[in-house]
């Protein structure tokens, strides 16, 4: 009686006990886990260290935005890795982002065989494992593209075949110049929207922001060309016999069937999420508001910029924000098409060559979760910034 | 004053209905000929006209009937859903013509000039879909490289499940604890043990000989299982006021959830075998298995912590002042509530799951959408992908949707009103 009475009452004994239960029992595994690690690497004479990073890859990879070859090391080989991820979650953001809208915005849409079609197109695409919509376009679609020499013309600039898609290469003199002014025709029109701001504010003047913009994005740039000797030049796909019955093309950038597979198949899957975001968020705001600003006498477009929007995005945001996570960690599905994605080229191929399993599948592990807390922190901010401030 | 005379108006519905009629069946009708009977209607417009002008014909009829309380009941409710305004009608009639342009060779690929019969790839002759290749592979499809004998045991695995389940739906609630306790703990041993054999007379099967959508089911049931009480914990250890633990359970879920479940299974297959001692083995799906399990308890977890966090305090103070301790809390009073908010969530976390099942072909396992990629490489049967794949996809569809399905009719059935 006594010894439970003490147990219940004294607080602190009663909480500290289960905890470090839990911590030893945590340490034991890990500690377990690390002796049969080091016994093992032991018996395969490697020890632990990023040493292998330096060495010589000695492989080559498809397709890579920096120069590579097999004298390259195996940190190069993850850091190509890395950015044919970057590559085609940028590609698959963006063209998920547009669907997405189109087919949230065509949900809530009064014509009925719109919402219907755009209804099925989210049914369809969501409850379709993402790996098989990535088989289907490499293996099936794309497979029933055209030799190179029957290549499907776009205006002769553009060639689309079973090999890939042939697209012009853009030659750029001076392509610094370029971005600084890009750049400085950022900050101009931040500079300007700020001001335009201050004016509508404090004086009720309204300044034509958008066409300012628009003119600044295009002058300045355009200035850049006139001025500063920045000039493109195209260089056109051509093609080329390489021997009797085998064709291919010359000059031009080719994009490789993988990309376009799984950018396509990942931008449309993840588009269907995106929809329903977009079409929770524009039923998130209630009806009364838009009554409401009809009422002050706004018209249709200003409601929806100025009432409906702002309010909607700040429900749309985060979960597409999640999306975007969401298709970056999916691209890891590029392993199955052999897209040399990060997964590919070191968690699989350098894996192989090195047997350092323990090092690399962290290295793989730490750069997406790295990923994935920045980008969570970054989202904790904006939605502490966009909350609803009470007075 | 002509423009005026033009615009669709109650008063002339006598012209403008019929005329504006006419304008919309002749532009349906030309492309329906166009289509299915292959003969132009308006072959005699030069070729770059002759594409656009059922479109713009339909419009110009659309326009027309475009008369706002007409009276007429069903034209209201057409103008009312498809025909609003000239961006709708145009919307519609492009949506219309594209379903019709597609439906016919969608149809012949999927139907009308596809081959059911035969044993071979010689027998596929038309142009259509080969769905022989369906035929000829079905079994693998759906069991795998298990022995064809030997099928049966998974048959039977599987029909005693669906046997269990469904007397579970209707014996007294007395009794159904007990089913449910039965199907909890004592099922997936006998499941596990019919299927992989040993004793009781029975061949032993080893797992990588496992396959087909079976496995699909396998491992989806198992991880469902085994994911969601080990949710529920981590999603509680997340609201411990214990710092210990609190800060593993978010370590332990963030983990899971930064990153991408092909590393996981990556993990399992090559760098787990390294924290076992020299020479222990565990089989290539138990792994898999638990990664998967880990993995989605991570999403799980939040899912529950959503549902926690969305009730309101005054349940969690009357329950302590009945002097419920922590656990009877939590079971009797919490959770039953915070599980009924969640459901759309959980649902959604098992569809996930289900449809993640794929990826185990990472560490050389194959269920459905590994043995179209297995069947489509045998030699006497190249270039069927795309008959596989629409199949597999069918199937996952049809699985997946019907989950979704049921969780919104769950969803409406368990809603209380607060």
């Amino acid at each position: 009686m006594n010894l439970k009475k003490l147990s219940i009452e004294n607080k602190k004994i009663r909480d500290l006990i289960p905890q470090a239960l839990t911590i030893l029992a945590l340490l034991s595994v890990i500690i377990y886990f690390a002796t049969n690690a080091q016994i093992n690497m032991g018996n395969r004479g490697i020890s632990f260290g990023f040493g292998f990073l330096s060495q010589e890859a000695s492989f080559d990879i498809a397709f890579s935005l920096i120069e590579f070859d097999g004298s390259y090391s195996y940190g190069r080989a993850f850091l190509v890795g890395l950015l044919n991820t970057i590559l085609v979650s940028i590609i698959g953001i963006f063209l998920a982002t547009i669907l997405g809208v189109i087919v949230g915005v065509a949900r809530l849409s009064n014509n009925y065989l719109i919402a219907k079609t755009a209804e099925w197109y989210v049914e369809i695409f969501r409850n379709i494992p993402l790996i098989l919509q990535i088989f289907f376009w490499y293996f099936a679609a794309l497979r029933a593209l055209p030799s190179p020499e029957n290549a499907i013309n776009f205006y002769d600039v553009s060639y689309l075949t079973i090999k890939g898609w042939y697209i012009p290469k853009f030659v750029w003199i001076n392509f610094d110049i370029f971005c600084y002014s890009l750049i400085l025709a950022f900050i101009s029109i931040y500079f300007l929207n700020r001001y335009a701001k201050k004016q509508r504010e404090e004086f009720g003047k309204i300044l034509p922001t958008f066409t300012l913009s628009l003119g600044i994005l295009i002058s300045i740039p355009l200035l850049s060309f006139l001025l500063l000797g920045v000039s493109l030049s195209f260089d056109y796909p051509e093609l080329k016999q390489l021997s009797e019955t085998s064709y291919t093309y010359e000059n031009g950038v080719s994009i490789i069937p993988e990309l376009i597979a799984l950018a396509l198949a990942l931008s449309m899957y993840t588009a269907t999420f995106i929809a329903e975001n977009v079409r929770a968020g524009v039923m998130g705001v209630g009806k009364g508001q838009k009554e409401a600003a009809a009422s002050i006498g706004l018209n249709k477009g200003q409601i929806l910029k100025l009432v409906v929007m702002p309010q909607a995005l700040r429900i749309i945001i985060p979960p597409t924000t999640n999306q975007y996570l969401n298709l970056t960690k999916n691209s890891s599905l590029a392993a199955a098409i052999a897209y040399p994605d990060m997964v590919l080229v070191f968690a699989k191929t350098a894996l192989m060559q090195t047997g350092r399993a323990i090092e690399i599948i962290s290295i793989t592990m730490l750069t997406y979760l790295s990923l994935s807390i920045s980008i969570s922190i970054l989202m904790n901010w904006y939605n502490k910034k966009m909350a609803i401030k009470e007075k | 004053m002509i423009l005026n005379n033009l615009k669709p108006t109650k008063d002339k519905i006598n012209t403008f209905l019929p005329l504006g009629s006419i304008f919309v069946i002749f532009a349906f009708l030309d492309v329906l000929t166009n289509t299915f009977l292959n003969y132009n209607i308006t072959g005699f417009l030069p070729q770059t006209l002759n594409y656009f002008f059922p479109l713009l014909l339909g419009y110009i009829g659309l326009y027309l009937i475009r008369i706002e309380f007409s009276g007429n009941r069903f034209l209201d409710k057409l103008n009312k859903n498809i025909n609003s305004s000239n961006f709708n009608a145009f919307l519609t009639l492009l949506i219309l013509f594209i379903i019709i342009k597609a439906i016919s060779p969608l149809m012949n690929w999927l139907i009308l000039e596809a081959n059911f019969v035969g044993s071979s790839k010689d027998d596929c002759t038309g142009n259509g879909a080969c769905w022989v290749f369906i035929k000829v592979w079905f079994n693998r499809l759906m069991y795998g490289l298990y022995p064809d004998v030997e099928q049966w045991r998974v048959n039977s695995a599987f029909l005693l499940l669906f046997a269990l389940v469904g007397i579970a739906f209707f014996v007294p609630q007395k009794i159904k604890k007990y089913f449910i306790i039965f199907l909890l703990f004592v099922y997936p041993f006998i499941g596990i043990k019919l299927l992989s054999g040993g004793s009781f007379g029975l061949v032993y099967v080893e797992t990588a000989a496992w396959g087909g959508l079976s496995l699909t089911f396998i491992i989806s049931a198992f991880a469902i299982l085994f994911c969601f009480p080990i949710g529920v914990f981590l999603a509680l250890g997340r609201r411990s006021s214990l710092p210990a633990i609190r800060y593993i359970s978010i370590g332990f879920i963030e983990l899971w959830r930064g990153v991408p479940l092909i590393t996981v299974l990556f993990m399992a297959a090559v760098m787990f075998p390294m924290f076992l001692p020299d020479g222990t083995f565990i089989d290539k799906l138990i792994r898999v298995l638990i990664a998967i399990t880990l993995f989605e308890a991570a999403y799980m977890a939040e899912v529950v912590r959503g549902g926690l966090q969305a009730l309101p305090k005054g349940q969690y103070e009357a329950a302590k002042s009945l002097g419920m301790g922590y656990w009877r809390m939590n079971v009797l009073i919490i959770l039953p509530q915070a599980l009924k908010l969640v459901i759309p969530g959980i649902a959604n976390t098992l569809l996930a799951l289900v449809k993640d099942t794929p990826l185990i072909f990472v560490v050389g396992l194959m269920e459905l959408a590994g043995m179209i990629g297995l069947a489509k490489t045998n030699p006497k049967w190249l270039g069927m992908a795309m008959e596989g794949y629409v199949f597999a996809g069918l199937v996952f569809w049809i699985i997946c949707y019907a989950m979704s399905r049921y969780s919104q009719n769950l969803e409406k059935k368990l809603s209380t009103e607060r």
